[in-house]
């Protein structure tokens, strides 16, 4: 017989291992529904399960003389040398915005060639690129 | 010359560092109760010569003596002093200087204070923090050198990023590193207590007021990071769940556990193997969130120019700290009893304990599984703030409870009845919650539930500071008050969420934009020539359009010249009751200005009581002094 002391141990051993498989598993889940994927236009391009309703990223460097500003948004393309695409984007850019810099917008996917940005990244430093587009450029640049 | 002077005194700061491990080790097969005079003297030396060269870094900043890289590097000659002096910490090379002085200073002090704790204990805490000295020494010395010469010498620095040139990030460094780096002491006591068995009630007095310090820091290190965001990213938010922010949040999650567990072990002489697992993850963590930020594995709003050598010299430290802590610690591990009574306060504070777990295996994981990702699969993904708040406000709701009722239990075993005073003060909350409801449009049960669980905190801590006055007993004081401030922190961040307006738009010079609350019009722009940069302002006037009150913003375009870049700095109208927010920007040069306008209700008492919880800390270390 198991006496009172080694089965409320047991119990209490118990209830903290299925409380932690359950705090897991629900930190787990809303993980993976918040995850937000990188891709490059290349990628939207070529693949073909591109989720289109889903929260994304995309990045690239702003093409030249591609920026236009008028009372509700700002549009630009973006390029990684290879294929680009026309972002749309109401709200204010960060401070390193510009032609010719690296950018990531965070948003979803209209169509493969038009993406509609809730959000630009700020990086802060003028000597930074973000590496997913350092990879990029290094890869087209060849 | 400055440069010689630096890398002499860092070098003389080694060989002390040496000698003092020496020295101690020896002194510990002696049995006589004192420790050695001369072991004091060399860790005076030791501070001495540690402070000095980060002096000699301070002046070289202050005279632009651009022989040395690291001021070419980060400072110009038209920088205003203040940020001269800033600039010594702005970079990664001056800040791991300040790294080494906090160790050594706090290796001094932990010798000096601690004269009625056991000898043997001692000593190995002194040589443990010198081989943690000795190991970030060697780093500096071989890799991130501030005192690394030039030749020939640069006319002109390259200038500290406008970015850091803010005033709040000057003082955000060296508190945060008094809070992290002041961790590593009772890391060292940690192993000390393993290895000397001066464990229990003892051990927790010895660290006590080591851990406060470095609390009260962190806290007041972390608000201040946040403060510098909310006025100087643009954004309009004061956390963004961002990388850097999350590894300054582990360890303070691992740290606040520790303080609360380390009164059990004072009090009830329970729960040693616990507080020293604290001990030694608080201070992993934050090395671990230091070698994240400066190897550049984590992108961020901090611009520490990465490197990898610098990561695998930091990953190699860590992976020696951590092989070589919970070696001790299995070794030495004992078994222990506990007996806890559900009703008692050790298990209000074992709650605690666990909510910080939970907290901090969550933003572990949300932290460090996009990097996991990467490295084994190549996808790229980022984990949204979503992610972070869905998982860690619903648990804030029940831990706010628990935080109210806990300190009302006392030791042991109790045979408090409070359900009727929790339930009235239940009531009287949703009561307000109601108020507040009447006043929004309505707003979703978790933010109902979060309300209410807040003003009960708000509440019950209120009460406590009638029986305060009432019974003048100030051991209960900076308790309350740091409690009462989280539940104020969580009850305006409550209110911010649920009452900002946000509006984005774009406006040419003398054209107007009515927003449903707000008329905002763009009178004109005017140039500004200052020292070190030139700012474009514009002015807006701002008509409340229900009460016809018009105010003047103007926010700022700043152009810095060296190094060339560009910053907008947003107008914030700060009142008790709301802050106005307006930020300015430019792009592709055209007529188009990109504005952003916020109204944020109760900003100002986010910032108020944040900084209640941090001043709860730093009563309790002035009360303490005046009691013993």
């Amino acid at each position: 017989m198991l006496t009172k002391k080694v089965k409320n141990r047991i119990l209490f051993l118990f209830s903290i291992f299925s409380l932690s498989v359950i705090a897991i598993f629900f930190i787990i889940k809303s993980l993976n529904r918040n995850i937000l994927y990188f891709s490059s236009p290349t990628e939207i391009k070529q693949r073909e399960d591109i989720p289109f309703g889903k929260a994304m990223r995309v990045g690239g460097m702003v093409q030249k003389g591609s920026i236009i500003i008028n009372q509700k948004n700002i549009q630009f393309i973006v390029t990684d040398f290879e294929n680009e695409i026309l972002i749309s984007y109401s709200g204010t850019v960060p401070n390193l915005f510009a032609e010719e810099k690296g950018v990531v917008a965070e948003g979803r996917l209209r169509d493969k060639n038009f993406f509609i940005a809730d959000r630009i990244l700020a990086k802060h430093d003028e000597n930074y690129m973000p590496p997913e587009i350092k990879e990029i450029i290094k890869k087209n640049a060849k | 010359m400055l440069s010689n002077i630096g890398i002499s005194l860092v070098v003389l700061v080694s060989i002390l560092s040496f000698l003092i491990i020496y020295i101690a080790y020896f002194d510990l097969k002696i049995s006589k109760q004192i420790i050695e005079k001369k072991i004091y003297k060399l860790s005076l030396f030791q501070t001495t010569f540690t402070v000095l060269s980060f002096f000699t870094l301070v002046i070289a900043f202050i005279n632009s003596d651009f022989s040395l890289i690291n001021v070419y590097e980060n400072s110009h000659t038209t920088k205003p002093l203040f940020y001269k002096i800033a600039g010594t910490w702005g970079n990664h090379e001056g800040s791991l200087l300040l790294w080494v002085n906090i160790l050594v200073i706090f290796s001094y002090l932990f010798l000096v204070f601690n004269h009625a704790h056991n000898k043997k204990f001692r000593l190995y805490t002194l040589i443990f923090q010198n081989i943690l000295i000795l190991g970030f020494l060697f780093f500096l010395l071989l890799n991130s050198n501030p005192f690394s010469s030039i030749y020939p010498v640069p006319i002109e620095g390259l200038g500290l990023n406008p970015i850091l040139q803010d005033p709040a990030l000057a003082i955000h460094p060296p508190l945060l590193y008094v809070g992290f780096v002041g961790c590593s002491i009772y890391f060292s006591a940690a192993m000390a207590s393993l290895l000397s068995g001066y464990s229990g009630k003892s051990f927790a007095q010895s660290i006590k007021t080591w851990v406060k310090v470095s609390w009260c820091f962190q806290t007041l290190g972390i608000i201040v990071g946040s403060i510098w965001a909310y006025y100087e990213l643009g954004w309009g938010g004061f956390w963004f769940w961002d990388p850097v922010e999350n590894a300054s949040l582990l360890p303070w999650f691992a740290i606040t556990a520790l303080m609360h567990s380390l009164i059990v072990l004072e009090k009830r002489n329970t729960l040693y193997s616990w507080v020293i697992i604290l001990c030694l993850l608080t201070f992993i963590l934050s090395v671990m969130g230091t070698f994240l930020v400066r190897s550049g594995i984590l992108n961020s709003v901090h611009t520490f120019a990465s490197d990898p050598s610098r990561g695998v010299y930091i990953l190699i430290f860590l992976s020696l700290m951590i092989f070589s802590s919970l070696t001790i610690f299995f070794i030495k591990y004992k078994k222990e009893t506990y007996n806890f009574n559900l009703k008692s306060r050790e298990t209000f504070i074992l709650a605690n304990n666990w909510f910080m777990a939970f907290f901090l295996v969550t933003v572990l994981i949300g932290m460090l599984y996009p990097i996991f990702l990467d490295v084994l699969t190549g996808i790229k993904i980022s984990v949204g703030p979503p992610f972070f708040n869905i998982v860690i406000i619903p648990l804030v709701i029940p831990f706010m409870f628990l935080m109210a009722v806990g300190p009302k239990f006392g030791w042991i075993k109790s045979k408090n009845k409070i359900l009727n005073k929790v339930l009235i003060l239940i009531l009287g909350a949703g009561i307000i919650n109601i108020f507040i409801l009447l006043f929004s449009d309505g707003y979703s049960l978790l933010s109902n539930l979060i309300f209410i669980s807040a003003i009960f905190l708000i509440f019950h801590s209120l009460l406590d500071i009638k029986n305060f006055i009432n019974n003048r007993n100030k051991l209960e004081l900076p308790r309350i008050i740091s409690h009462l401030g989280f539940g104020l922190l969580v009850f305006f961040i409550g209110i911010n969420y649920q009452f900002s307006i946000e509006e984005d738009f774009n406006l040419k010079v003398g054209e107007i934009k009515k927003t449903s609350t707000y008329e905002i019009s763009f009178e004109d722009i005017r140039i500004k020539e200052s020292k070190n940069y030139k700012a474009v302002i514009g002015n807006f006037k701002l008509t409340n359009l229900k009460n016809n009150l018009a105010q003047y913003l103007g926010p700022e375009i700043r152009i810095y010249s060296n190094p060339e870049t560009l910053t907008y700095e947003a107008a914030i109208r700060t009142k008790i009751h709301s802050d106005l927010y307006l930020t300015m920007s430019n792009v592709s040069r055209s007529d188009y200005y990109n504005i952003k306008f916020q109204k944020k209700p109760f900003m100002i008492w986010i910032w108020i009581s944040a900084l209640m919880i941090s001043l709860g800390g730093f009563m309790q270390l002035t009360l303490k002094k005046n009691e013993n």
